[in-house]
């Protein structure tokens, strides 16, 4: 009986799912088939294996779960004839790959069939092998395999010698074994096993150096002169794509060479008459011919130097480059970056062409035209080559705008040869692609402003102007707002002008509804116009004349819904109001940001950071030798090393500055505890103000007088401590929280001086087991009368055998103070090669009085 | 002739090819096949993926599409997408020419192949992808040119 006859035949279920309307539809057919197949497997149904298998393959292409139909092509692989045979072994590779345990059955099979009197079975089982084999397999088969190598018809020679191609890939230990077999199959006059000759030999080369020593010095002449012949060889009907011979063997045999010349001059001078000759003579009208052009320069770039031939090969490439064909294009491009190691001077006099391709329609010869931009640019054609691409910048698609604008600060930041020029360049940037401007690029710019102390009055005035121009661009206005509260004055009173620039007359209200402007604006998110509150809290010390219009921007926000700007509004305000004697010592000018510790900081790792930190800890459990209040420290002194910074986000220290760490993404906790908690939010005014003000002292001294309640709340807790950073407050021992074969979690405490129901909790994780721990995360919960703030981990990743730590500080307020200690259920979660472990438990052991 | 076939078929198994997608204009699969290790979840996100950005890009552009670390080079013809994934270093352009044997060769085999032939010999279709690589290329060839060998018979009789 026909298999695929009776019942609902194969075809008839690819009609019925492909009738289906909807996706729930189509999973009621599968499941229906699904069930009817098992049912025939549980039956133990010999006559529908077949078609039960090629529905199970339909099925499996459609992405449904078809693991019960394993066992089936066992049994079919298994079974005698070829045809169950076949169909085992077609199932075998598309149902199975080499990950599933199953496999191991199938090995004995495999013996099998390699050994069987039938040619046509032998292939199979090689097919199969080709497609699935595993190391174990790889192993048990390799003998079989060998000997297959040198059967008499060429069709097997080749299945066997692409079969090896998998095992030495899977097992290099066995090359070896294949180096002779396969010296012999580059003799070969079939082109199918010469070809796969070919290919074994490339990746014997590759795994192992005496497999390349070994023909470098036997085959090298040979494989050379069969090169030479199918270049030479006149039309052969049978070979012939395109009017060049098999231009897949010329390809395999350019492949082969490189391999073989690379690092050794004398097997490259062997090869260089025939490189040349197929550089020069190989028609360039059709794809197949380019594909041999193409894959002959790389040859020429990779063997040892020759100079007339790397000349030969460059001019292919720009002959590729002003192809009309957009693939040919490419190409040429993706060469080009590889000989830019090879020969940078070469590549740079097709600059112009390639700035055209930037400019193309194709993301992806873009892509690729922007990165070999990018790696063009020295300090000599900086200039232009960044005025061409932010002029570009202008017209680009949206999408392609993220790209060019990265690559663009890249270079500026990298090559920008004076402060001027950059700062010019990025102001460009900014008001073209603002929106697509990472944060870090901004941060930069500010610190470069910061540092620039006489383009302070040209940057501000600059930064005006092109907000004029484009007020819609996030970072821009960022940009522009924090300098127009750092140095409002500069822009009213055009202090500093530059020769080159216009002068622009602006007046302090004009500054002021900017600024508003920005707060006003739909547009903007949340961190501008924080800042822009701040910039109009400078400015209100800076320009008396707008005080009044100030106080009334700032008035009008207390009632805002959003959270943070109400909260700043209400500060502010108070200090406008009620402390004029300390307002302009609060308002100074920052401190010039320190570039050094920026860039550490961007570089996002910080093993000085972490090492000091976690060293310090060791030595200190206690923390009785850190300063009073030292994360409020921190927040001003930039090059402090105490708090651990979080390594992950690049340059939040500047928002940490401005005092607008409050994007709901990053501290979620601290937005939702604020109203409920007088303590609590205590500590981000004071973090704000703390930040505007350069010397902290001042407002301690000034304001204990008195003012509003929360004011005097909020910097009382400053005025005890401050004078007498002694008072630290007892010592506590740490404890070890949490300790398992692999992971061991220790807690050290502190106390921030004058409150006594805040703990800082300083975790360190240390990894006892041999692998090391990615995707590190630490959760924990607290009962409702403490309150937890988790700052960022130090890092994510947990290094082998407690080679370094991750820290984490903690702050836990304890509204029971004195009466309850603490109490915390915790969770961390990671990843060991790969798999998932979560570890929980409860840590009960605090000391009583925290 | 012949050797010309199975030389093409052959190039494929060389070429580190991670997959071949068959894709719809409509972005339904038509075949699969998958050299290099995914789950059948990461299968399925791949395939949405990709076919997200391919069909999206304008005719006339080229044929190339970087994506995650990997080449696709894709190649219309009619209403069918062939793609094949490719690592960075590969040659490009040799693996669109290998496209195009493959629809060659189902021409062949097809006689004039249709997107409605696939989907219905979708065994068949992998069978020769399966054979592009290592099996059966010969009985293939065969069967393509005169359908009466020993072996094209039995595939006949266990397809039909």
């Amino acid at each position: 009986m026909n298999p695929f006859s009776s019942g609902t035949r194969l075809r008839d279920m690819i009609r019925a799912i492909r009738a289906c309307k909807t996706a729930a539809e189509e999973r009621a057919v599968v499941r229906k088939e699904c069930a009817a197949i098992r049912a025939a497997i549980n039956d133990n149904d010999q006559d529908y294996r077949h078609r039960n298998l090629a529905k199970l393959m339909f099925i499996h292409m459609l992405g449904y779960p078809t693991h019960f139909g394993q066992m089936e092509c066992l049994k079919s692989i298994a079974s005698a004839g070829f045809p169950e045979k076949r169909i085992g072994y077609l199932g075998l590779m598309l149902l199975l790959d080499e990950r599933q345990e199953v496999l191991m059955l199938v090995t004995n099979s495999l013996k099998q069939d390699l050994n069987h009197t039938n040619q046509y079975i032998v292939g199979l089982a090689l097919c199969a092998l080709g497609n699935i084999c595993s190391a174990e397999m790889a192993r048990d088969l390799a003998p079989e395999v060998e000997r297959l190598l040198q059967f008499r018809d060429p069709n097997i020679r080749k299945k066997a010698a692409l079969c090896s191609v998998r095992i030495i890939k899977k097992v290099p230990d066995l090359a070896e074994n294949f180096i002779n077999p396969t010296a012999a199959l580059l003799k070969e006059k079939h082109h199918g096993v010469l070809i796969t000759g070919i290919q074994l030999c490339t990746d014997l080369c590759k795994v192992s150096t005496e497999a390349l020593e070994f023909f470098r010095k036997r085959c090298l002449e040979g494989l050379v002169k069969t090169l030479r012949d199918i270049v030479n060889s006149p039309y052969a009907p049978e070979y012939d794509i395109a009017g060049i011979t098999d231009p897949f063997l010329h390809i395999r045999l350019l492949r082969l060479l490189r391999v073989l010349g690379h690092g050794d001059s004398d097997a490259s001078d062997c090869m260089n008459d025939i490189l040349a000759q197929v550089a020069t003579k190989t028609e360039s009208n059709k794809n197949a011919g380019n594909a041999i052009l193409y894959e002959c320069v790389e040859t020429i770039m990779s063997i040892e130097d020759n100079g007339g031939l790397r000349v030969l090969a460059i001019n292919i490439l720009g002959r590729f480059l002003s192809n009309r064909d957009n693939n040919i294009r490419y190409v040429a491009l993706n060469m080009l970056m590889k000989a830019i190691t090879v020969d940078a001077q070469a590549v740079q006099r097709h600059r112009a062409t390639i700035l055209e391709c930037v400019k193309d329609s194709d993301a992806s010869i873009r892509k690729r035209a922007l990165e070999l931009v990018y790696l063009l640019v020295n300090e000599n054609n900086v200039k232009p080559l960044t005025k061409e691409l932010t002029e570009y910048l202008e017209v680009s698609d949206q999408e392609f705008k993220e790209d060019l604008t990265a690559k663009i600060c890249s270079i500026v930041e990298k090559f920008s040869p004076e402060k001027i020029w950059y700062i010019d360049q990025m102001l460009k940037v900014l008001s073209e692609a603002g929106n697509f401007v990472k944060d870090e690029v901004w941060h930069a710019l500010v610190v470069v402003i910061s540092n620039a102390s006489d383009l302070h009055g040209y940057t501000v005035r600059a930064l005006y102007r092109a907000l004029q121009a484009s007020a819609e661009q996030e970072s821009l206005v960022r940009v522009a707002v924090w300098c127009i509260g750092e140095y409002g004055d500069m822009l009213v009173n055009n202090v500093g002008m530059l020769n080159i620039e216009e002068p622009i007359t602006v007046t302090e209200s004009d500054a002021v509804d900017v600024v508003e402007t920005a707060i006003k604006s739909h547009s903007l998110d949340l961190t501008t116009k924080a800042m822009a509150m701040i910039a109009l809290l400078k400015l209100s010390s800076r320009f008396p004349s707008c005080s009044e219009s100030i106080k009334d921007i700032v008035v009008h926000h207390k009632g805002s819904l959003v959270l943070e700007l109400q909260q700043r509004s209400i500060e502010f305000n108070s200090i406008i109001a009620k402390h004029q004697n300390i307002r302009s010592a609060l308002v100074e000018r920052m401190p010039v940001l320190d570039e050094a510790t920026f860039s550490g900081r961007r570089a996002g790792s910080l093993p000085a950071n972490v090492s000091s930190s976690s060293g310090g800890s060791l030595n200190l459990p206690n923390g009785v030798a850190k300063p009073a209040a030292a994360p409020l420290v921190d927040l001003l002194d930039l090059s402090s090393d105490d708090a651990p910074a979080p390594s992950s986000s690049g340059g939040d220290f500047l928002q940490d500055l401005l005092g607008v760490d409050l994007s709901p993404a990053s501290v979620p906790s601290g937005m939702s505890q604020a109203p409920k908690a007088g303590t609590d939010n205590n500590i981000i005014p004071i973090a704000t103000l703390d930040g505007l003000s350069s010397p902290p002292s001042v407002p301690v001294r000034t304001t204990s007088a008195g003012g509003a309640a929360s004011m005097v709340d909020l910097l009382d807790g400053f005025v005890s401590n401050s004078p007498k950073p002694e008072d630290n407050g007892p010592a506590y021992p740490s404890v070890v929280a949490f300790e398992s074969s692999s992971l061991r979690l220790t807690f050290n405490f502190s106390k921030p001086p004058g409150t006594p129901q805040t703990t800082l909790v300083e975790a360190t994780f240390t990894n006892l087991s041999p692998n090391v721990y990615t995707d590190f995360i630490f959760q924990a919960a607290v009962p409702k009368f403490l309150q937890l703030h988790l700052d960022p981990a130090s890092s994510n990743t947990l290094p082998a055998s407690g080679n370094g730590s991750v820290t984490q500080t903690l702050r836990v307020i304890n509204s029971q103070h004195g009466k309850k200690a603490l109490v915390m259920r915790m969770r961390i979660a990671y990843k060991v090669n790969n798999k998932d472990v979560l570890e929980e438990g409860q840590i009960n052991n605090f000391p009583r009085d925290l | 002739m012949m050797a010309r076939i199975i030389t093409t078929l052959l190039q494929l198994y060389y070429l580190q090819i991670h997959f071949v997608l068959l894709v719809s204009r409509q972005g339904k699969v038509r075949l699969t096949k998958w050299y290099s290790a995914y789950s059948q979840k990461e299968r399925v996100k791949v395939i949405r993926e990709l076919s997200g950005i391919i069909l999206a890009r304008a005719p006339k552009l080229c044929n190339f599409v970087e994506w995650r670390g990997l080449k696709v080079v894709y190649k219309r013809y009619a209403g069918l997408y062939f793609c094949m994934c490719i690592d960075q270093d590969d040659n490009e352009l040799e693996t669109l020419d290998i496209i195009h044997h493959y629809v060659e060769i189902l021409d062949r085999y097809f006689g004039s192949v249709c997107e409605l032939d696939l989907i219905f010999n979708f065994h068949k279709g992998s069978g020769l992808i399966n054979s592009l690589r290592l099996e059966m290329q010969d009985s293939l060839v065969e069967i393509a040119k005169e359908q009466a060998s020993l072996v094209s018979s039995l595939i006949a009789q266990a397809t039909k």
